[in-house]
């Protein structure tokens, strides 16, 4: 059974409808990309799925259940995060407590207990930190833990969103733009990033305008424009059809180059 | 031994060093009682820094609590006949239910908006002070029997300055503590970005409210002690003029750093003090020298001379 549905999903802003009907289903464990030009509401659909929006009409079910107008942080501890387009850092944290707050869903003790300082806390911190590291280490950033999170290069940041949420355990990620700022090398790497953390069971929902990335990456594609699906489809089935090229890959013309 | 003095608790050791040393260096009495106000507001200045500098939640009606804890010492005993020290304890729990109450809608709000909810909530409590004369003594405010502790009356500015200085230390070592701890954590990461926050799991609306509970329990014990210190109050101490006061504390000293919520309350205590020379103009004095800091050390006292000293180190 698929891990994350989208039933007929529709949100409007002043009279635009920026998603439309949208339905869509993430089998467990893959790669499921949402693709189209810019405008097509790809982040809208991020912002309802991650329950940043509420749906005007339709339902997200996770792993079965209808979780249409949950708040994020309900959706969070439901083991659904998500890491932003425009870069979302607790710029104030070192990288390392960055990721630490990832693990805020799993730390147990109160804030009595945090007041105090008790063995608890202690215990706490130690085991907070040590995931935190780990998941640091498999985006590659261990060697910048203790840097301030803000003194990041750009690519950097992106992937310590990415170490921030896997540090909370999702069962579904979803990725806004990882490759966004990256270079070829950076990118090389992210595709690295994504598998190993798809092996491990995590299903990635990915909006990206790299082409070469989404179709490298991808089991499955869906593809929109102006907030109404297109088509969905293998990363074949959607390069070879003509309805994508028109809508999407054939008015950008460098793009339209990397896809076909 | 090394390991005993954990580095983060510097804020501490400073306290207690600076309790220690003041008085040898202090050439009348008159002066323990400028150190005890110093550590009075230093306490309530910290739990505001707490939701003001970590979680990043202003609050304009602060005082508020600083009068109830104040109120509390004062009605508890004259009129209920509870002992001071318990009407303390009183005073505080009295805090935390009110900011339980009234932090649940008013932090749904942000920035401009929290401002001026939390302004109606101090302008709120202020009025109730005055108006309730039966109980309070109306504008003219009533006097606070003396503390008695174990059969030991605390009185006099040196009595409670040792009290203040105790209370403070206490006050700096549970505000680091939760500073280094996954309640400090998840308050530090919603100052900078709520949604991200969220979208990990951190229970925002929960996280801010326990920070303000917490920083009205610090105001009030606060309040408390200043009622008791000068044995007589007035409604003035939980007027908006208080809260900006302490709100320009939090700001001078640096926002987000506790060594900087003392330096705050006692540049903003000692300075009135010392610019008395200047009769007429000691307003103005004040006010210049305020702003001269902000223009030239613009992240407040403490963070701006720490980069400075940081910068220059390597």
């Amino acid at each position: 059974m698929s891990i994350l549905q989208v039933e007929r999903l529709s949100i409007a802003f002043g009279g635009v409808r920026a998603i439309d009907d949208v339905t869509l289903s993430v089998p467990r464990a893959c790669v499921f990309s949402i693709i189209g030009p810019n405008g097509a509401g790809k982040t809208t659909l991020f912002n309802l799925i991650s329950g940043v929006y509420r749906p005007a009409a339709g339902r997200v079910l996770l792993d079965g259940v209808d979780v249409s107008g949950f708040a994020p942080d309900r959706l969070a501890r439901r083991g659904l995060s998500r890491t932003f387009q425009n870069l979302q850092i607790f710029f104030r944290l070192s990288a390392l407590e960055n990721v630490m707050v990832g693990r805020n869903r799993h730390e147990t003790t109160n804030v009595i207990q945090d007041l105090l300082h008790l063995p608890a806390v202690r215990r706490q911190n130690r085991a907070t930190r040590e995931a935190a590291l780990a998941a640091l280490a498999r985006v590659g950033l261990e060697a910048d833990a203790d840097k301030p999170a803000g003194s990041l290069p750009y690519g950097a940041m992106k992937r310590l969103e990415i170490a921030r949420a896997l540090a909370s355990e999702p069962q579904v990620l979803l990725l806004d733009e990882p490759a966004a700022g990256c270079n070829p090398v950076e990118t090389g790497e992210l595709d690295e990033i994504i598998r190993a953390i798809v092996r491990e069971g995590v299903t990635i929902v990915l909006v990206e305008h790299d082409m070469r990335l989404v179709m490298n990456i991808s089991d499955r594609i869906h593809v929109l424009a102006n907030g109404r699906t297109l088509t969905e489809g293998s990363a074949a089935e959607v390069r070879s059809n003509p309805a994508v090229v028109e809508a999407y890959l054939g008015t950008h013309n460098a793009r339209g180059r990397a896809v076909a | 031994m090394a390991r005993l003095i954990d580095s983060r608790y510097t804020p501490l050791v400073a306290v207690v060093f600076v309790a220690l040393a003041l008085p040898l260096i202090f050439p009348s009495p008159f002066y323990y009682r400028i150190g005890a106000l110093v550590f009075i507001f230093a306490l309530a200045v910290i739990g505001l820094n707490l939701l003001m500098g970590f979680a990043g939640q202003v609050s304009l009606g602060h005082a508020g609590f600083l009068g109830i804890g104040a109120y509390a010492v004062a009605i508890g005993p004259t009129h209920l006949g509870l002992p001071s020290w318990f009407c303390i304890f009183a005073g505080a729990g009295a805090s935390a239910l009110v900011a339980y109450v009234v932090g649940q809608p008013i932090l749904r709000l942000k920035g401009h908006y929290l401002a001026v909810a939390t302004l109606g909530f101090g302008l709120m409590i202020a009025i109730v002070l005055t108006n309730e004369a039966g109980w309070t003594g109306g504008p003219d405010g009533m006097s606070v029997p003396r503390l008695v502790l174990f059969g030991w009356p605390v009185h006099g500015s040196k009595a409670w300055y040792w009290v203040a200085a105790g209370t403070l230390a206490v006050g700096v070592a549970l505000a680091l503590n939760l500073i280094d701890s996954p309640s400090g954590r998840a308050l530090q990461a919603i100052h900078d970005s709520e949604v991200a926050a969220l979208v990990l799991g951190v229970r925002v609306a929960r996280k801010k409210l326990g920070v303000f509970v917490i920083s009205a329990v610090y105001a009030s014990v606060a309040g408390s002690y200043l009622a008791l210190l000068n044995g007589h109050i007035t409604p003035d101490l939980a007027g908006f003029m208080r809260s900006i006061e302490l709100v320009a504390m939090v700001v001078l000293g640096g926002m987000g750093s506790i060594f900087g919520s003392l330096v705050g309350a006692g540049v903003l205590v000692v300075l009135p003090q010392a610019l008395t020379g200047f009769h007429d103009y000691e307003h103005m004095a004040l006010g210049l020298i305020v702003m001269g800091f902000m223009i030239l050390l613009r992240r407040g006292i403490v963070p701006t001379l720490g980069a400075a000293l940081a910068g220059r180190a390597p």
